[in-house]
């Protein structure tokens, strides 16, 4: 066992860290890019503030086929892309561009269904009392289903654990190469293990993260 | 002085219309607790919803203090709308706000600042006799508080006019009572003029001065409460008051 960790200890500890970084910077830009994309999906479809069929529609296609693509396929497919954005299409910033556009349409899904649970009485009341539109997204629907996002955010940082693993295999580095580089082409199991076991806690404690801090801002039942 | 002028209301779907309000003609004058009464379906909300433009009509007038409003949009309809208060029957306060917050929101969205929104906030709270409720959340008063805080929230931009939509029709008997009160209270104290929508003749009795029986998308009986209700002309308002057997 010692052993086991002098000899990979700082390896899989450097992993780990490739892991997180690659998965949290993944996740935030995707809530960059999902908020609003989720935000206009559920404005623009018929009955909400600003019904647009035409705009809707054509969003809703977008996202649709943003989230048909399987990750692996979407990760070369997207190897040009990847180089014009970051200069390389290896290593983890080559990883994050497919990572990030992977999860956006994701993103903005999970925002639409938040959105979409805030009460309709509610946000006629906000019109009643003269907000613009603007401030009902951004003081009623966003602040109302704030717990709901907090929890889709842990959904969404796992989802990603399990695409960054992907990732390995175009030399992304992270948990998921050194599990494919050492357990599958060298057949050494315990190393393969040890990644296992490492990301099992952290997505345990990802999601523990989330449920505390969502259960913690939600105001509803208490 | 809120009047409707030969206002109708159709709704289409499917290239079907459905006409939800027809000719409708009526005057509420300031200072006035104006019952609209009429069974399920028969346009009221929608009625009450014209005043402050969250329905359309499709043809006919809203003048309010002698301005027509009805095509109003942008920041003139926004305007308007601050200026009209609204309590509606499941209380609808955001949830994830403090009873403060929620009272002050009209306020936060005029840009108020953070200091005299509390200052207002504190004084409304005090009006509806919740002011230990300030820091807690909706989910933990009982309905009855829940309304108070709703007619405090209406009332924070000094409006001149509250809508009520079956404000009491969530609540049991005692608790109508006391909204009831204080939204008389309020009438008398603040000079705010207040259309209660209701499908219940005991509110109207309690509290409107004027009523108007609205029945099929029209007004078919409209007049002084007491007058109305001691000499109901129309079947629907016989049977409002109770004097149709129920199962005849």
């Amino acid at each position: 066992m010692r052993e086991f960790i002098t000899q990979y200890g700082q390896l899989l500890i450097q992993g780990t860290g490739t892991t997180i970084v690659m998965t949290g910077v993944s996740t935030l830009l995707a809530y960059a890019l999902g908020i609003p994309l989720g935000v206009l999906v559920t404005v623009t479809a018929p009955g909400s503030l600003r019904p647009h069929k035409a705009f809707n529609g054509v969003l809703g296609w977008i996202v649709n086929v943003g989230r048909s693509i399987p990750f692996i396929i979407l990760l070369v497919a997207l190897i040009p892309l990847t180089r014009f954005i970051v200069g390389t299409s290896l290593g983890t910033p080559g990883a994050i561009v497919p990572l990030v556009i992977a999860a956006t349409p994701f993103v903005a899904r999970m925002i639409e269904a938040a959105l979409r649970e805030v009460d309709a009485g509610v946000i006629e009341a906000a019109q009643s009392f003269g907000s613009s539109a603007l401030q009902i997204i951004w003081k009623v629907m966003l602040r109302e289903s704030l717990p709901s996002i907090v929890r889709g955010v842990s959904i969404t940082f796992i989802t990603l654990f399990g695409y960054s693993a992907m990732a390995g295999a175009i030399g992304a580095g992270g948990l998921g190469d050194i599990a494919i580089r050492y357990g599958y082409y060298r057949y050494q199991d315990d190393v393969m293990f040890a990644t296992i076991v490492i990301l099992i806690v952290l997505v345990q404690l990802v999601q523990s993260v989330g449920d505390l801090v969502a259960r913690r801002i939600d105001r509803r039942d208490r | 002085m809120i009047e409707f002028r030969d206002l109708s209301k159709t709704y289409t779907a499917n290239g079907v219309g459905h006409s939800a309000l027809e000719h409708i003609d009526l005057t509420i004058e300031d200072g006035d607790i104006f019952g609209i009464i009429g069974i399920s379906g028969a346009g009221k909300s929608t009625l009450v919803r014209c005043i402050n433009l969250l329905e359309r009509p499709t043809s006919g007038s809203v003048i309010i203090d002698g301005v027509d409003v009805t095509g109003f949009d942008g920041r003139k309809l926004l305007d308007l709308r601050a200026t009209i208060g609204m309590v509606f029957q499941t209380f609808n306060l955001f949830a994830q706000r403090t009873v403060l917050e929620n009272v002050t929101f009209p306020l936060e969205v005029r840009g108020d600042s953070r200091h005299d929104r509390e200052t207002r906030g504190r004084e409304l709270l005090e009006l509806v006799g919740l002011s230990e409720k300030a820091s807690a959340y909706p989910a933990r008063l009982s309905g009855g508080q829940q309304q108070r805080v709703s007619i405090a929230r209406s009332l924070a931009n000094h409006p001149s006019v509250i809508l009520c939509d079956e404000a009491t029709s969530a609540l049991d008997s005692l608790t109508t009572n006391s909204i009831l009160k204080l939204l008389r209270q309020i009438n008398r104290d603040l000079g705010v003029t207040i259309v209660v929508i209701t499908h219940e003749i005991s509110v109207v009795e309690k509290i409107c001065n004027k009523v108007a029986v609205i029945d099929g998308a029209r007004i078919v009986e409209q007049g002084a409460t007491a007058h109305v209700l001691a000499h109901p002309q129309q079947d629907v308002t016989k049977r409002l008051l109770g004097e149709v057997r129920w199962d005849a």
